[in-house]
């Protein structure tokens, strides 16, 4: 799978990613032959539900899941080298100034015993080379960055002293403090409270303008991928199934996954006032120990308009494009031409 | 060995995503015990040894190829051979009769100070854990100073009081070990006693008894099963302990721990009549240690586990 | 902060207050006549009267119990009615050779946890991780008493490299009291180092699977960054509890093995004034124990607090 064309030249590159984990029942395919890639200023979102493998593919590319037991095979060029393939101690040197990470749980993410100073300062005393003094003003002046009143005092508060929305805020700060050129964020909003969500999604968007980063979301909140993203990659069962610039994707959705998990967003004053029920997607995710033959999707897929859904996996194919972005999609049939309307509830035009 | 926790230890929580979708918990409940027990070797051999145990305790005698104290001046102090297994003592009575002969006070003994502390333990822990307030409060400050006090101290104190000999030492040791289930049984019913179909059965009336019965008492069951198979360890332990300072079981009933200090003196010349008993009790007591782990692992992986509670003095 | 310190210390002095009751009440509820008890065939109407009186046992037993709890207060202990003299003088003998035992055993187990039990941590299912499991889980089935009496007769009779028992004063010979001090040390020492050494092990487990280890990885810190800035601060603050507990129960609990070892300490003269009816000393060594206990407790608590901002914070 060759990365998406596109106007940018991309900074991170991923090409036919897999990871595959030992377990106790077996090896689990968690993720299989995924491509994308993001330049710089740009936001990339990529989505799915719990198990689709959207948090692992990332992490994978820092080192970040243990192998063994994970087997990970692919490329990921970055800065000219294949992350991949980089030993451990080349790796540390990628995470934190190359790569910035933001993670979920502010709240346990953050070490309890030690200061919000120095978790913030100890990376770049590593990478930059900072003295403590040099590293505490650049730490006061992160904070203000991302938008924490009082800093200077914050330094040398514990992470239990602040909220979850400040929390995060820090994170991000540690996330940039080495000013990295991909800013990864692993549903670095789930954990919070709505509104808190939509500051530090703001945040992160004002950030990126203001120091021109590239921004990987990993998400299953479509609604965050709305707000910020340029483009978006959908992911099930570790594989992706549809990518697209992210008005394309919202706007015409040819995945019947994709469609599904539009669908079933919940909206006010739907379908002419009829109050309808929220449209589900029967079933459940594949067991990646034991992924069907053919499309992962398809035991679960309203329509199945290929006889090669059941055995053969779809490869992504291109049915369009928006201002430079392509619109891929991993189905072997059109989903417009073979859709029953009475089956797919579809919530666009 | 190694609890199922341990799995994806070394960087963080990020690639359990693999398993949230269909895997069921293949280690909880009986048949996850048997389970447990099959996968893990050492389980089963520990199982094993305790049946063998136990129907060494019931069988004794029977079992022995002699007498609990049959004397014989020729044979004294001899070497483990074909004809004593164990050897002989000081005064030419069998070793391995008499270890197998012992078998039994330090299951009855063990059997019933646990039987105690469960019941009283269990009865304590319920009612602090369900009705609150100053009963709870008092309940447990008595527990606490049980807790005070080492549990060998404890029961050398209350055998002051009442007197050496088994029995004693059985109530000694049952008073001991109360606090502990009281503890645990309490944890439970507070775990519990906030569940909606708790409240869902006081609103439509159902007695308090009939509450505790049906709906606690079954949660309960988990960690107090997990908590009898330690504290049989430690009480086993103690009984021996005590019968060997004189305390416990008294002479001529055979006990390992009297066989211990008895095999001391002579410690030098023939090692074999301390050295056996003592494995004897090692072994015992480290069966019920492992079954206690493995039916932790498979009932109740919340709880904390033998050597947790060992470390904490009890 | 100071709200908890305060909290803390006011339960520590409500259990202890319970703890002076229950030990006040051993000699009283004794069947029979305490000092004829212990008095025995030396039965002489003057010395019974004298210890009467002097044990205050003419009074009402409220009166006896404020008296007694009062005197306790300021070191006064009562009188022993074996030997006559004071208890606390008694005591204060005992009290070196126990504190050298218990420190000698914690320096050993934490000599042989904290690097088998991090070792274990950082390689899980390796070769080391097995053996330190197997350890932990049979160090405590070992009966400490039945270790001390094979140690002996390998280290001490067989070997010759240690003396086989008695404790030597550190003020007499520094030397000595060394010398004397390896093998008990070593043998409770084990004991208490396998219950260590799972937790410490189990402790770094888990830190290592926390998600700001996982931050502090992402981050690009060497690895010996995360594991002792991280990883060890984290780890480690259990491990002080439990450590703390050890070091309580050892200053306290360690009774049989002071026996074998024939070591003059505290646990050795509560054993016997059991033996010898001795109620005044007996209530003195216990009332001492559970205080050692209580504080030892109390303090490892407040040490948590102090390493742990969390804590605190509630």
């Amino acid at each position: 799978m060759a990365p998406s064309d596109q106007s940018v030249d991309p900074v991170l590159a991923v090409e036919d990613l897999t990871v595959r984990i030992a377990t106790r029942r077996g090896p689990a395919h968690v993720v299989n032959g995924v491509s994308w890639s993001v330049g710089a200023g740009e936001t990339l979102a990529v989505v799915g539900e719990s198990g689709s493998g959207k948090s692992v593919s990332v992490l994978s590319l820092l080192g970040l899941v243990p192998r063994p037991p994970a087997t990970v095979t692919g490329t990921a060029t970055f800065d000219g080298q294949d992350l991949i393939a980089l030993p451990e101690e080349a790796l540390q040197k990628v995470r934190g100034p190359g790569i910035g990470m933001v993670f979920q749980d502010p709240m346990t993410s953050l070490n309890p015993v030690l200061t919000v100073g120095r978790q913030l300062t100890e990376g770049m005393e590593v990478h930059l080379g900072y003295d403590r003094g040099r590293a505490q003003e650049r730490a006061v002046e992160l904070l203000d960055l991302v938008g924490i009143p009082s800093p200077r005092e914050r330094l040398r508060a514990y992470p239990h002293h602040l909220s979850g929305g400040m929390r995060q805020r820090v994170m991000i700060a540690i996330a940039l403090s080495c000013d990295p050129t991909v800013l990864v964020a692993d549903e670095a909003t789930t954990a919070l409270d709505v509104t808190i969500q939509a500051q530090i999604v703001e945040l992160i968007g004002d950030l990126q303008r203001e120091l021109g980063m590239a921004v990987v979301w990993i998400t299953h909140d479509l609604g965050v991928v709305a707000g910020i993203a340029d483009r978006v990659a959908v992911m099930y069962a570790g594989r992706i199934v549809e990518e697209a610039a992210v008005d394309a994707l919202y706007a015409s959705p040819q995945h019947p996954y994709t469609r599904g998990l539009l669908a079933s967003l919940p909206v006010l004053g739907a379908a002419g006032g009829r109050r309808s029920d929220l449209a589900v997607i029967p079933g459940l995710p594949p067991d990646p120990v034991h992924l069907p033959p053919g499309c992962p999707f398809h035991p679960r897929c309203p329509v199945r308009g290929d006889a090669r859904c059941a055995d053969q996996v779809p490869p992504l194919r291109p049915v369009g494009a928006t201002a430079g972005i392509p619109h891929r999609v991993a189905t072997f049939y059109d989903p417009d031409a073979t859709a029953d309307p009475a089956r797919i509830e579809d919530g666009s035009p | 060995m190694t609890s199922t926790a341990d799995e994806t230890a070394g960087m963080g929580s990020a690639p359990v995503e693999a398993g949230t979708v269909a895997a069921p918990d293949d280690t909880a409940g009986l048949r996850g015990l048997l389970r447990v027990v099959v996968r893990n070797r050492l389980a089963a051999v520990a199982v094993v040894v305790l049946a063998l145990f136990v129907v060494v305790a019931v069988l004794g005698e029977r079992l022995a190829p002699y007498g609990r104290n049959e004397v014989s001046s020729e044979d004294k102090l001899q070497a483990p051979s074909l004809d004593h297994l164990f050897g002989t003592d000081q005064l030419g009575r069998d070793v391995f009769s008499r270890v197998l002969i012992g078998a039994e006070p330090s299951l009855r003994v063990g059997l019933v100070a646990v039987s105690i502390a469960l019941v009283g333990g269990v009865v304590f822990g319920l009612v602090a854990g369900f009705y609150r307030g100053w009963i709870d409060d008092l309940i447990m400050r008595v527990m606490d100073v049980l807790f005070a006090f080492p549990a060998i101290l404890l029961a050398i104190a209350i055998l002051a009081i009442r007197g050496r000999g088994s029995t004693n030492a059985m109530i000694a040791i049952g008073i001991v070990y109360t606090p502990i289930f009281a503890r645990v049984t309490r944890a439970s019913v507070l775990s519990v006693r906030e569940e909606v179909f708790v409240r869902a059965a006081r609103s439509i009336g159902a007695g308090d008894l009939r509450i505790m019965a049906r709906h606690v008492l079954p949660n309960v069951a988990a960690p107090v099963i997990v908590q009898t198979s330690v504290s049989l360890a430690f009480a086993i332990l103690s009984e021996a302990a005590l019968s060997f300072i004189g305390l416990g079981t008294q002479p001529p009933e055979p006990s390992w721990g009297r066989m211990l200090a008895d095999g001391r003196g002579f410690i030098q010349d023939a090692w074999w009549i301390a050295v056996f008993p003592g494995l004897a009790i090692f072994a015992v007591v480290f069966s019920f240690n492992v079954l206690g782990d493995a039916l932790r692992d498979a009932l109740d992986p919340r709880q904390r586990s033998a050597i947790e509670s060992a470390s904490a003095g009890q | 902060m100071i709200r908890y310190l305060l909290r803390r210390v006011g339960q520590a002095v409500i259990v202890l207050w319970g703890v002076s009751i229950a030990v006040f009440s051993i000699m009283h509820l004794v069947p029979g006549d305490p000092v004829r008890l212990a008095l025995g065939t030396r039965f002489n109407q003057e010395t019974y009267d004298a210890l009467v009186a002097r044990a205050g046992l003419d009074d009402p037993i409220v009166v006896q119990y404020v008296n007694w709890l009062g005197n306790a207060l300021t070191g006064d202990l009562g009188v022993s009615f074996r030997s006559g003299r004071p208890v606390t003088e008694l005591i204060l003998e005992r009290l070196p050779a126990t504190m050298s035992l218990a420190f000698g055993a914690i320096v050993v187990a934490l000599l042989i946890a904290l690097p088998l039990g991090l070792v274990s941590a950082l390689r899980p299912r390796s070769a080391v991780d097995y053996v330190a499991t197997f350890i932990s889980q049979a160090g405590i089935s070992i009966p400490d008493f039945w270790l001390a009496i094979v140690a002996i007769l390998l280290f001490s009779l067989t070997l010759g490299w240690m003396p086989s028992s008695g404790y030597v004063a550190l003020t007499e010979d520094p030397v000595e009291w060394a010398r004397h001090l390896v093998l008990p040390s070593v043998v409770v020492g084990t004991v208490s180092g396998a219950i260590l050494t799972r937790f410490v092990r189990s402790s770094a487990l888990e830190a290592l699977g926390q998600d700001y280890t996982r931050t502090a990885r992402a981050k690009g810190l060497p690895q010996r960054v995360v594991i002792n800035r991280h990883v060890l601060r984290n780890a480690l603050v259990p491990v002080i509890t439990v450590t703390g507990i050890q070091l309580a129960y050892l200053l306290s609990g360690v009774v049989v093995v002071e026996v074998v070892f024939a070591w003059q300490g505290l646990g050795q003269l509560a054993l016997q004034a059991v033996e010898t009816r001795d109620y005044p000393l007996l209530q003195g060594a216990v009332l001492l124990f559970a205080l050692f206990f209580l504080v030892v407790n109390l303090v490892v608590d407040l040490l948590y607090a102090l390493v742990d901002p969390r804590i605190a914070h509630r």
